[in-house]
C-alpha cells in the first residue's frame, strides 16, 4: 500500500520523495545541552501513514531528536516541517495542537491520577475534548484492560499497563504523528509483542509513527523506513530490506 | 467522667471551630506548595489584603461582610493570577532560593501598602455575626461567628475538591504536579495552569480574609501571624489531599484551645506549636499526606 520509492539517501539525493507524501521533514538540525552538542547535522523524514524507526544504542541522541520534534528542545540550527508548516521553536503543548503526540520514555503516566483521568489528559485540547467519547470508546477496544480499571490510580498498574495507558493517552488527541519512545524499555517479551502489534494496529488506521528502539530486529521488522543514529549523527538511512545486517552492525556501533 | 467531658466541651467545640478556619487559612498555602513546589511567604499578608479589601467594598456597599466575598474572591483571584503569572513564573526551575525572595519581598510591599493607605490602626469587619451566641439546650454556647467560619471554610473545601475531581482544568493542575514535564506534552500549558492555581489559591485567601476580619482584629501587619499557622496547618496536615490539609486546621484548633484551657491562655499559641513539633518528628511528611 505505501511502496517505498525512495532508495537510501545516497541514491535519491535531497529530492522531495515521489508518490508518497512527506508529513514531517527535519532538516540539517542541530541540537544542543548547554554547552554539549547532541545532534549535529540530522535530517530525517517521515512519511504519512509509515512506521519509521530510529535505531541506536545508549547516548546515540535518539530520544534527544525525538525531544526536539516534541518541541521540548529547540534546534539552534536547521528547520522542522510538519505538514508543509515550520514547527520548530513550538512549545510541546503547541505541537500537540498541531497533531505531534508523543508516548514518552519511561511512560510517565500521572501516578495520582486515575487511569480514565490520565486519558482525559490526553484529550486536554480543546478540539480534541468534544470528540472524547468517540476516541475513548476505540482506545478501550484497543487496550479492554485500561477500560477495566478505568477508576484505578495509574500508580498501581504493572508496567505493560502502564505502557498501554501511555499509548491510550497519547491517542486521545488524535494525532497524525505518534512518537514512540522506548515503549519496549523494561517490558517482558510477550508484553512487548502484544504492544508492538497494537502500534501496527494503531498504523494501519492511518496514524503515522516514528519509533525508537534499542532492539534491532524488533525495529526492522516493524517499520517501513530505518535511520540508525550514533553519537548524534544519523550512520545509515533506508528500507530494512535494503540494509545488509553487516551496514547495520557498522553504522550501529560507529565502524 | 461526665464532669470532665463537661469541662471540656467548651475549648473541644471551639477548638474544632476555630480549626475549620485554620483550614482555609492553610488551604491556598499547602496547594501552592503542592503544585507548584513554591513556599508563598506572602499568603498572611494576601489573607490580611482581602480582610481591607473587604473592609473596602463594605465602605461602598454597607452590607454584611459575607456578601463582600463576591468581589473580594474575583479580585483576589485577579491578583494572584498576575503574580504568578508576571512574577514568580519567571524564576520558575531556578532553584529554591529566588520564588522564596520573591514571596518575601512581596509581603514586605504588601504590608507597607497597607500601612500606607489604612494607617495601622486596629480594623475588624464590623457585623452582628460577631458578637451573637448560638445555646445549644442548656449545654453549651457557641459564638456564632466561630460557626459561620466553620462552615464557609467546609463549603469552600468541598467546592474545591469538586473542581479538582471534576473539570478539566482541575485534573490539568494535579497531573503538572504529578509530573510537568508529560503535563506539556499532553498540550497542556503548565505556565498557565500554575497561574490559574495561584488565582485559585489566592480565592482561598480572600475567603480567609473575610472570615478572620469578622473574627479578629487585623493591622497591616497581622498577615505573618496567619503565615505561620498555614505553616502549621500544612505541616500537620501533609501534602496531597485537601481534607486531609483541613483536618489539619482541626487538629491545630484543638491542641491550641485544650492547650489554653490546661496551662493558661498564655500557652495557647505554644501548645499548637508543640503539636507540630510532634508531627514532625514522628511522621515529617504531615498525618495525612499522598503520595
Amino acid at each position: 500500500m505505501y511502496g517505498i520509492e525512495r532508495g537510501s539517501r545516497g541514491l535519491s539525493g535531497n529530492g522531495g520523495s515521489i508518490g508518497v507524501n512527506s508529513l514531517l521533514r527535519v532538516q540539517n538540525i542541530d541540537v544542543f545541552y548547554g554547552d554539549f552538542h547532541a545532534l549535529w547535522d540530522v535530517s530525517l523524514e517521515v512519511e504519512e501513514a509509515f512506521v519509521v524507526s530510529i535505531i541506536g544504542a545508549n547516548g546515540a541522541g535518539k530520544s534527544t531528536l525525538m525531544n526536539t520534534i516534541a518541541g521540548v528542545l529547540s534546534p539552534s540550527k536547521g528547520t522542522i516541517e510538519f505538514h508543509g508548516k515550520r514547527i520548530n521553536g513550538l512549545m510541546p503543548y503547541q505541537a500537540v495542537a498541531e497533531g505531534i503526540s508523543m508516548v514518552p520514555e519511561g511512560r510517565r503516566v500521572f501516578p495520582r491520577l486515575t487511569v480514565l483521568e490520565n486519558l482525559e489528559m490526553g484529550c486536554y485540547i480543546h478540539k480534541a475534548r468534544q470528540k472524547k467519547d468517540k476516541v475513548l470508546r476505540k482506545i478501550y477496544e484497543l487496550f479492554p484492560i485500561l477500560e477495566e480499571r478505568r477508576n484505578q490510580l495509574s500508580s498501581t498498574l504493572s508496567g505493560g499497563e502502564q505502557q498501554m495507558l501511555a499509548i491510550g493517552r497519547a491517542l486521545m488527541c488524535e494525532p497524525r504523528l505518534v512518537l514512540f519512545d522506548e515503549i519496549s524499555l523494561g517490558l517482558s517479551p510477550l508484553v512487548i509483542k502484544n504492544i508492538y502489534q497494537r502500534v501496527k494496529q494503531i498504523n494501519t488506521e492511518g496514524i503515522t509513527a516514528l519509533l525508537v528502539e534499542q532492539d534491532i530486529q524488533r525495529s526492522l521488522k516493524a517499520a517501513h523506513k530505518v535511520y540508525i543514529m550514533q553519537s548524534g549523527r544519523i550512520r545509515l538511512e533506508g528500507r530494512p530490506g535494503e540494509l545488509s545486517s553487516e551496514n547495520i552492525h557498522k553504522a550501529y556501533f560507529g565502524l | 467522667m461526665l464532669s470532665i467531658l463537661n469541662e471540656l466541651k467548651v475549648p473541644i467545640t471551639n477548638g474544632l471551630l476555630l480549626g475549620g478556619l485554620y483550614g482555609i487559612i492553610g488551604i491556598g498555602m499547602s496547594m501552592i506548595f503542592g503544585i507548584v513546589r513554591l513556599v508563598n511567604l506572602a499568603h498572611g499578608d494576601l489573607i490580611i489584603l482581602a480582610s481591607y479589601l473587604s473592609l473596602v467594598a463594605m465602605t461602598f456597599f454597607p452590607v454584611n461582610p459575607l456578601f463582600t466575598l463576591i468581589v473580594v474572591i474575583p479580585v483576589m483571584c485577579i491578583i494572584g493570577f498576575i503574580i504568578q503569572y508576571c512574577l514568580l513564573n519567571r524564576i520558575l526551575g531556578k532553584g529554591m532560593n529566588p520564588p522564596l525572595l520573591i514571596a518575601f519581598g512581596l509581603s514586605i510591599i504588601l504590608q507597607n501598602l497597607l500601612l500606607l493607605i489604612f494607617t495601622p490602626d486596629a480594623r475588624t469587619l464590623l457585623t452582628s455575626i460577631s458578637v451573637k451566641t448560638i445555646p445549644l439546650g442548656n449545654f453549651l454556647n457557641i459564638p456564632l461567628v466561630y460557626l459561620v467560619d466553620f462552615i464557609v471554610a467546609l463549603v469552600s473545601i468541598a467546592l474545591l475538591s469538586r473542581f479538582f475531581n471534576r473539570t478539566y482544568m482541575g485534573k490539568a493542575i494535579r497531573a503538572a504536579s504529578d509530573d510537568e514535564g508529560a503535563a506539556q506534552l499532553m498540550g497542556i500549558n503548565t505556565k498557565t495552569i500554575y497561574a490559574f492555581a495561584m488565582a485559585l489559591a489566592s480565592g482561598t485567601a480572600g475567603i480567609a480574609g473575610i472570615l478572620v476580619g469578622m473574627t479578629f482584629t487585623f493591622y497591616p501587619h497581622t498577615g505573618p501571624e496567619y503565615l505561620i499557622i498555614a505553616f502549621g496547618v500544612v505541616i500537620i496536615g501533609g501534602l496531597g489531599s485537601l481534607l486531609g490539609t483541613f483536618l489539619g486546621g482541626l487538629i491545630l484548633g484543638l491542641a491550641q484551645l485544650l492547650g489554653a484551657h490546661f496551662l493558661g491562655p498564655g500557652f495557647q499559641l505554644l501548645s499548637g506549636y508543640l503539636i507540630l513539633l510532634i508531627v514532625l518528628t514522628f511522621k515529617p511528611t504531615g498525618l495525612f499526606a499522598k503520595g
